[in-house]
């Protein structure tokens, strides 16, 4: 895990190999932008030097022309960067529906991540090479950054809050992985390694590392410990007991009708503050009556509880 | 002193010495209650000198302990705390403490008054409370460091500061808090003043261009010190008494914070950059001896600077989870805040264009400050654009990026300031040679201490780390041993400076032959500055061609001078 320390780092993405790209030709012209600075300054320094005898008529005390010049050529030229920068950003906004999810929690000071299959790692990330890979993060505590500087992306991971970041590696190895803000006594070695392998070396890992179950399945053994069945129904299909609660089968996805007339859309975020903070948002026909469980369960629970309701069907497959 | 060591304008002429019957500012009395209770604007400046002078020694040890830490990769002088509370107590002492208002409440609050032909500030009382409240929030940030030392960053996120923090983070806060309301009553102070003491003939357009900068400086005072002043009330309510405000497990926000914080923060480092500017301009028309090049661009782009740096704030936010369209509009608006800050530069560049330039150790600093300013801004245009950011935000690119522009900008500029009218408040000469060389170690020991950071950052390297990657130890021993040449740099002028006050040559009213009202005074200048009210019939920086000394704004110099 050797970084050469000058020049351009190692690239494990296309997308890192553009970000390089943006950074050199940016700096190329912001070096000519200061150019005539420090030329211009120099020169005029030996030449019009005090005692130095030299042509200072007729000196100039402003230019409109000069002034219009060298505020709008120079802007003109980065707002084309502005145009490339922002694009490149936007292509890094939306991951492809065909990603691969794995979550990501945060907490003093560690990295925790769940894949889908059901495989749990610490401070250690495998992922296949070649497949687009969506993080969906969140945090146990304070704010923290998911840093993987091959890859040329960062994204703060917030409490209470999901965000995501996304990424296709084109280079097998180990790369690091770095916590970019700032959480306390121990941010500084609050990292580990991102670890890219070929489909067939990920495939033997996953066999190797083992998970008894999916993600799915350890949430749908949570919905039943936790007794979710009695208000949601056994399969959460709904139940028609005295303590009646919203269905959860083909709920993913959906925009769901809420008591003060609004909708809400039943993403990852909506299921997320359903379950810690229920009355934060109630289903349209439904006594707000569910205990909230922030205290209860951990984000790696609820990310299990999520993916067995994903798995019980809705309008987006993901 | 040779003539290589003087300015060769001033060896022309002799030096008259300061006429008796008009006794200096510092000579009206020698108690120490004389100065606790002056409401001078020349001694309170003195006053702010000082403290600021203070808090920089304190933020400087601070930076030295960090630096000589990161020699090695592990963790050997400090342990992961008290490190953390290293960089913070660095970051808030010298943000708030120095920078903040470091030109403003000294060469501001000396300046302002004599560039304008005024006897004093509108509110001299209030003028001299700003300090009394200054000293009193700096108090504050020496208890916070006895109470054991604060670990959140001079950012103070949340809800790391509001929950998580075990450091004195409620003292820390309150240090803040009251500095604050210095700088909302210096801010006053200021605008009232440009506004309602300019002396008969000086108009809008004759303000030489410090005035600008500092008058635009001080409407960002009062209009964005308050946000702060209220965001950092409503972390203490949540640290304090649990009230639900950033932190999401009581229902709070913790981006909201961000968005608060940056709002009073980035126009803050318009407050540490306009005053620089506008030294600069000073700096750079005196040693030229040329009229300023386009006196209404850089007077405007001052204008500019202040009004659209209240709208980029969300640069500092593009990996925090905000809408990424918000992102956009901020990375557009941050490349339009550079083009009024590209305009000043390119300006004190033609300024230079067919003077008669006398590179002394005042112009030294100027170049110094357009130099590293140039670098930090650019550097500044590559972090607004996002997908550049999302990489290099949080490393030390950003680190060096800001420390260019903050300390390698604003701080030369400083002591540009401190030079170039060190004979004005003190009525002595410096040793010139002196003051060039230490003009070019803090040059070189700043290149040497940031310029590796910039590297840092593009390999990945986070910034606020104690323990960090082997691979990155060549550049941080770069960076710490250039650190320790900036530290020398630093110390340097206290020497020939305070040699001067007992060795110096008396400097005469005007040792530069320039053209500022500030210069028709005695050095140092009596109590109530100008002896008559001084009547402008020029604009600023009328320096003939070809000539020696320049004309002043007023024609009432001679009698002054007498």
């Amino acid at each position: 895990m050797t970084l050469p320390v000058f020049f351009i780092p190692v690239e494990a993405s296309a997308h890192a190999g553009q970000v390089d790209l943006l950074i050199w030709t940016l700096a190329l012209l912001v070096a000519l932008l200061a150019a005539p600075v420090f030329v211009l300054s120099a020169i005029y320094l030996l030449r019009f030097r005090y005692g130095r005898r030299a042509d200072r008529s007729k000196a100039q005390r402003g230019s409109v022309w000069l002034e219009v010049s060298w505020s709008v050529i120079p802007f003109l030229l980065v707002m084309g960067f502005y145009v490339w920068s922002t694009k490149l950003f936007f292509e890094q906004q939306s991951p492809p529906d065909d990603a691969m999810t794995i979550n990501v929690v945060a907490k003093q000071w560690m990295w925790k991540f769940q894949h889908p299959s059901g495989t749990r790692e610490i401070n250690e990330l495998h992922v296949p090479l070649g497949k687009p890979i969506r993080l969906t993060m969140t945090s146990q505590d304070v704010i923290h950054s998911l840093y993987l500087p091959a890859l040329r992306i960062k994204q703060d991971v917030l409490p209470g809050r999901y965000t995501q970041e996304w990424f296709v590696a084109d280079k097998t190895g180990v790369f690091p992985l770095r916590c970019a803000e700032f959480c306390g006594t121990d941010h500084s070695v609050m990292g580990g390694r991102l670890i890219v392998q070929t489909p067939a070396d990920f495939a033997r890992w996953q066999a190797q590392a083992g998970a008894d179950r999916s993600l799915a399945a350890s949430g749908r053994e949570l919905f039943d410990r936790l007794g979710c069945a009695g208000c949601h129904g056994s399969n959460a299909q709904g139940s028609e007991s005295p303590i009646r609660a919203p269905p959860l089968v083909g709920l993913y996805g959906r925009p769901v009708p809420l008591s003060d007339g609004t909708f809400a859309k039943a993403d990852d975020q909506y299921i997320h503050d359903s379950i810690m903070l229920p009355n934060k948002q109630i289903a349209a026909g439904y006594e707000p009556r569910m205990p909230p469980f922030g205290n209860v369960l951990d984000e790696e629970q609820v990310a299990q509880l999520e993916a067995y309701i994903r798995s019980l069907g809705g309008k987006e497959d993901k | 002193m040779s003539p290589s060591q003087v300015n060769p304008r001033m060896s022309q002429e002799a030096v008259p010495d300061t006429p008796e019957e008009r006794r200096s500012y510092l000579a009206e009395g020698h108690s120490l209650r004389s100065w606790l209770l002056t409401t001078d604007h020349k001694r309170i400046a003195i006053l702010f000198m000082v403290a600021i002078t203070f808090f920089f020694f304190c933020g400087g040890v601070a930076a030295a302990l960090i630096r000589l830490d990161l020699l090695t990769p592990a963790p050997d002088l400090m342990s992961n705390d008290g490190y953390n509370r290293a960089f913070s107590l660095h970051g808030i002492i010298m943000v708030w403490f120095f920078l903040i208002p470091s030109i403003p409440t000294t060469f501001g609050n000396f300046l302002l008054p004599l560039m304008i032909g005024a006897k004093d500030l509108a509110f001299p009382r209030l003028n001299l409370a700003s300090w009394y409240i200054f000293v009193l929030g700096g108090l504050f940030t020496l208890i916070t460091v006895v109470a054991g030392g604060v670990d959140t960053g001079w950012t103070f996120y949340t809800p790391f500061s509001s929950t998580y923090s075990n450091g004195a983070v409620f003292l820390a806060i309150t240090a803040v808090f009251i500095s604050g309301f210095s700088s909302i009553l210096t801010g006053i102070n200021f605008i009232v003043t440009v506004h309602k003491l300019r002396c008969p003939g000086m108009t809008w357009g004759r303000l030489p261009l410090f005035v600008w900068s500092i008058y635009t400086t001080a409407i960002i005072f009062v209009l964005a010190t308050p946000v702060l002043t209220i965001t950092l009330v409503l972390v203490a309510l949540e640290r304090v008494f649990g009230l639900g405000i950033f932190d999401p497990a009581l229902g709070g926000d913790p981006i909201l914070f961000q968005h608060l914080f940056w709002f009073y923060s980035h126009p803050a480092v318009y407050i540490m950059v306009l005053p620089a500017m506008g030294v600069v301009s000073e700096l750079i028309t005196n040693a030229a001896h040329k009229q300023i090049f386009g006196y209404w661009f850089v007077a405007g782009s001052a204008i500019a600077i202040g009004v659209i740096g209240f709208m980029v704030w969300g640069h500092h936010m593009f990996v925090s989870g905000q809408s990424p369209y918000a992102s956009a509009i901020f990375s557009f608006l941050s490349i339009v805040v550079a083009v009024p800050s590209a305009i000043k530069v390119y300006n004190w560049t033609a300024t230079l264009h067919k003077g008669e330039i006398v590179i002394d150790g005042p112009l030294l600093y100027a170049l110094g400050f357009i130099g590293l300013f140039t670098i930090g801004g650019l550097t500044g245009v590559m972090l607004a654009m996002i997908a550049a950011d999302v990489h290099l935000t949080d490393t030390y690119f950003v680190v060096a990026h800001f420390h260019f522009i903050m300390v390698g900008g604003s701080v030369s500029a400083y002591f540009g300031a401190l030079h170039f009218w060190w004979p004005k408040i003190t009525g002595r000469l410096y040793n010139d040679m002196w003051a060039r060389l230490a003009a070019l170690l803090i040059f070189f020991g700043f290149v040497m201490t940031f310029a590796p950071q910039f590297v840092m950052g593009y390999e990945g390297m986070p910034r606020r780390y104690h323990v960090y990657p082997q691979v990155f130890q060549p550049l941080m021993v770069m960076s710490s041993v250039g650190s320790s040449v900036l530290a020398v740099a630093y110390v340097l002028p206290f020497f020939y400076l305070f040699w001067s006050l007992r060795y110096g040559k008396p400097a005469g009213p005007n040792p530069w032959g320039a053209t500022g009202l500030e210069w028709t005074t005695p050095s140092p200048p009596p109590k109530d500055n100008f002896e008559t009210v001084p009547v402008v019939d020029k604009e600023a920086y009328c320096y003939p061609e070809q000539g020696r000394a320049g004309e002043p704004q007023t024609q009432q110099a001679e009698s002054v001078d007498a």
